[in-house]
């Protein structure tokens, strides 16, 4: 073997790393995850089925979207069809990623199967500091941002009930962290003119389309507006 | 009440983890890494990031609704104040911590 340090010195180092870069997610993802798993509770739907569905869809939108489904008549089809739909914009996620999730190895099936909004954001702006094994801190950061989901449901089946509403607005870390991420492309000044094509096209299908239609519309118009401006916008280095 | 129970509960939970895998997969199934991408597939790897992050900032914010209840004004005045304290400070925990802090206080006590 040529590494120098061993695997977990190195994988001690990969945490240390990403940790830091997941604390606004955990503070999002325990909250919401919390409200997730009260919600799960009251639907008389225990920890068993609120387990399954956080560690296995690990997808917070379309788990709200999922208990309009639990509560129909049974309808595999119609889930599959509204999973796709509600869930198409992780598509653009492996296209961003494609070149990036190489340095993944071993790691990289388990960070698809676990790459949410904000793992996709935190792993596809933010580098592995120096002598920091990439793989390792992509998976750290999609472990992380796992383990605040499914502890976050958890806790709201078992203690939901107790909690008071002085956390209420505590899920705005999350646009909070976009907005930072928002601001840290916009410091590369060749990514500016995706940037506003990414906000522009999507602000017009939200009010073309509204909040439960507007993704696939929006995703579209922006490839629409890629293919056409040619090679003129060049992309800025990610 | 939940209406679904037992198996049909099971496997309407599974079809979902299932969809939500095929769209996190899709790309890498189609692109694996020993086959060149399409020119436009590769450009769009550069293009589409920070059109991404544009996507998800008009997507968590898609209830607002700026023409009822408080018109979007917490959301507006607590991205602004993440905005102003990150391109002060550059600090992405200040940023949000701060930003995050403005916004319960105007949900839970001004509006």
């Amino acid at each position: 073997m040529v590494t120098a340090t061993a695997a977990p010195a190195r994988s001690v180092r990969a945490l240390k790393a990403a940790f830091p870069l997941t604390l606004p997610v955990m503070a999002g993802f325990v909250f919401l995850g919390t409200a997730y798993g009260v919600l799960m509770q009251s639907l008389g739907l225990g920890a068993g089925w609120t387990f399954l569905m956080s560690a296995v869809v690990f997808a917070g939108a379309m788990q709200y979207v999922a208990i309009t489904l639990f509560t129909a008549a049974f309808n595999p089809l119609y889930a599959l069809a509204i999973t796709l739909m509600v869930n198409a914009r992780h598509i653009f996620y492996g296209l961003s990623l494609l070149k990036k999730m190489r340095a993944a190895g071993p790691f990289k099936p388990l960070i698809v199967f676990a790459l949410c909004d904000e793992t996709f954001s935190i792993i596809c702006t933010a580098e592995a500091p120096e002598g920091v094994d990439r793989g390792m801190f992509m998976f750290f950061v999609a472990l992380l941002n796992w383990c605040y989901w499914v502890l976050g449901s958890l806790l709201g089946v078992l203690v939901g009930g107790l909690l008071t509403l002085s956390t209420q607005g505590l899920d705005f870390t999350l646009t909070a962290l976009f907005v930072v991420i928002f601001l840290n492309q916009w410091a590369k000044p060749g990514s500016r003119p995706s940037s506003l094509i990414g906000v522009v096209c999507s602000l017009l299908c939200l009010f073309l389309f509204g909040p439960e239609l507007f993704i696939i519309p929006a995703m579209a118009l922006m490839l629409v507006v890629f293919a056409i401006s040619g090679k003129k916008l060049a992309g800025g280095d990610v | 009440m939940a209406t679904l129970t037992g198996t049909a509960l099971l496997i309407t939970i599974l079809v979902i983890a299932a969809g939500t895998i095929l769209t996190r997969a899709l790309p890498f199934w189609i692109f694996p890494p020993g086959k060149q991408a399409p020119a436009f597939v590769r450009r769009l790897e550069n293009l589409l990031p920070s059109a991404v992050i544009g996507l998800l900032l008009v997507y968590c914010l898609r209830y607002v609704d700026i023409f009822a209840g408080s018109r979007g004004l917490p959301e507006a005045l607590a991205v602004a104040a993440t905005a102003a304290l990150h391109l002060w400070r550059r600090s992405t925990l200040i940023s949000i911590a701060g930003g995050t802090a403005l916004y319960m206080a105007l949900v839970q006590h001004v509006f």
